[in-house]
């Protein structure tokens, strides 16, 4: 595992697997009385949001608070960044506040990247989602979740998603989340496709490890998991498609459509869900949707990613020669 | 707790001394078994609680035991302690192992913890604290296959199958056959780093 979680693609399929089988037994917390470990007990956290969200950063706070991390919650407004401070000031001063993780979600792209690599602060940087570039931490609860439903939750532990069939549908050219699965997807061996108009694909999607198609209806049979992705409205300044209602009968996942798709397959939204337009109710409502599963399985992962960047020792620091490190065989 | 993979033994194993073999094991883990059922009076309330990973094991194997002995069913689980351990900023962070409660809870109940090597100590220290975010068991005791001194904290065992006086430069390396295809405990000098 590298030092900071930037990207998706950053992860080697190992890195991914210890990822979710550390999730897997992080997720049996959560049916405890206490739902709390001390592992990251004295490690300060900041919760930096320039972007507004709701269940990311609640269900990274929630993570970090199960992991017994002190958290600071930070967002843009109403704070000194609205008063014109740069990313860079913002940054020096948590560093001098002592911060030893900060999970940063930033509008521009390549935010985390900048915190992470311009040398102003020393702590592990975490995306937690940035413009429409990455957002790993929702393609690794998504993988999870995935492999929890298509695999199993024991069967799954070590292995991978080899030879699964994903299908990603929607506003593709403003979603980070699809560019994250796409990255982890292909990692962990499974077979992408992407669906949508034309005009909502980015330019040089061709080079993406997956397919891509425009016509939903094929696609459905041959598939293991669906994912629907939110047309993002606000991010939208010009003339994707011609009305909301043709968008919704190409390309939204309604009763007969999901009854096209295999048994066993699943149906995946990332939140918010936009009802009557990407998903109908009836889909959203159904035992194959799995977007609350998705929230839970969040904290999950991200208390997986947390504890595997910051729970153990420093190569950058190494420990005093005093205090040698000691084996497990020692530590019985 | 130990966290080695299956794997050849390293060099300095090779010529490590068996100290307990097969037969040695069964029984030992046989008077333990019996040890506990006199001590409990029975042993209708207890809980055997493994540390992964040959800990898990012995604690299985201690079950049967039980149920030999008392006719009766003996819950069993593991109890990993990775994320209590006071070491785990020295060291690059470990892969989790599992954390297994029996159905009816430790609420209550006389906990049994079974490890393989009582060594520092602080393998013990790390399990009650996490046996503490579990329940509230109505006492908490231990038992090891190999107690081999060196203690760094006032933890004893109340069950141990074989005192060991080791010097700080040997190993004591559990094998068991449920991971490591045989059951020996062997005794082999350390390697010194060069």
């Amino acid at each position: 595992m590298q030092r900071h979680l930037i990207s998706a693609a950053d992860l080697t399929r190992d890195d991914a697997v210890l990822i979710l089988d550390t999730a897997e037994e992080m997720a049996r917390v959560a049916d405890r009385p206490i739902k709390k470990l001390p592992t990251l007990r004295g490690r300060t956290v900041v919760n930096l949001f320039f972007e507004d969200s709701t269940r990311t950063r609640i269900s990274f706070e929630a993570a970090e608070k199960r992991l017994s991390a002190d958290v600071i919650n930070f967002s843009a407004k109403g704070s000194s960044v609205s008063k014109g401070e740069s990313l860079k000031d913002t940054a020096q001063t948590l560093e001098a506040m002592g911060v030893d993780a900060v999970v940063i979600r930033h509008g521009a792209s390549g935010a985390p990247y900048r915190l992470a690599t311009s040398g102003w602060i020393d702590a592990h940087v975490i995306n937690a989602g940035d413009g429409t570039h990455q957002h790993p931490t929702q393609a690794l609860l998504d993988a999870f979740t995935m492999r929890r439903r298509l695999v199993g939750r024991d069967a799954g532990l070590g292995q991978d998603l080899d030879g699964r069939r994903i299908t990603l549908v929607g506003d593709v050219l403003h979603s980070r989340v699809a560019r994250s699965n796409v990255d982890l997807l292909h990692t962990l061996g499974a077979e992408v496709t992407l669906v949508a108009p034309p005009t909502l694909l980015p330019v040089g999607v061709e080079t993406w490890p997956c397919e891509v198609s425009y016509d939903l209806d094929s696609t459905l049979p041959k598939s293991d998991a669906v994912m629907m992705l939110r047309v993002q409205r606000e991010r939208m300044n010009a003339a994707f498609f011609p009305t909301e209602r043709e968008y919704s009968r190409r390309y939204g996942l309604d009763g007969d459509r999901m009854a096209r798709m295999p048994e066993h397959a699943i149906v995946m939204h990332p939140g918010p869900m936009v009802r009557g337009m990407e998903i109908t109710a009836e889909v959203a409502d159904s035992d194959r949707c799995t977007v609350v599963e998705q929230v839970a399985n969040g904290v999950s992962i991200r208390m997986a990613v947390l504890y595997l960047l910051l729970g153990g020792a420093e190569f950058q620091t190494p420990s005093t020669p005093a205090a040698p490190a000691r084996t497990a065989e020692e530590n019985r | 707790m130990d966290t080695h993979d299956p794997q050849p033994l390293p060099a300095s194993q090779a010529d490590a001394r068996p100290v307990l073999e097969a037969p040695d094991i069964a029984r030992v883990m046989t008077r333990i078994a019996h040890e506990i059922v006199e001590r409990a009076k029975g042993a209708d309330d207890v809980v055997l609680l493994g540390i992964p990973t040959r800990g898990v094991f012995l604690a299985r194997r201690l079950a049967d035991k039980l149920e030999q002995i008392t006719e009766r069913k003996v819950p069993v689980g593991s109890l990993d302690i990775t994320m209590y351990r006071d070491d785990l900023r020295l060291q690059p962070p470990r892969a989790l192992a599992r954390t297994e409660i029996p159905g009816d809870g430790i609420d209550g109940k006389l906990v049994v913890l079974v490890d393989d090597v009582l060594f520092s100590g602080r393998t013990i220290r790390a399990a009650l604290d996490a046996l503490n975010d579990i329940g509230r068991p109505r006492a908490v005791q231990l038992a090891v296959l190999v107690d081999r001194g060196h203690r760094e904290l006032p933890i004893r065992a109340d069950y141990v199958g074989k005192n060991l006086p080791t010097s700080l430069r040997e190993t004591v390396k559990v094998l068991l056959a449920e991971e490591d295809g045989r059951d020996t405990v062997l005794l082999g000098a350390k390697q010194t780093p060069q």
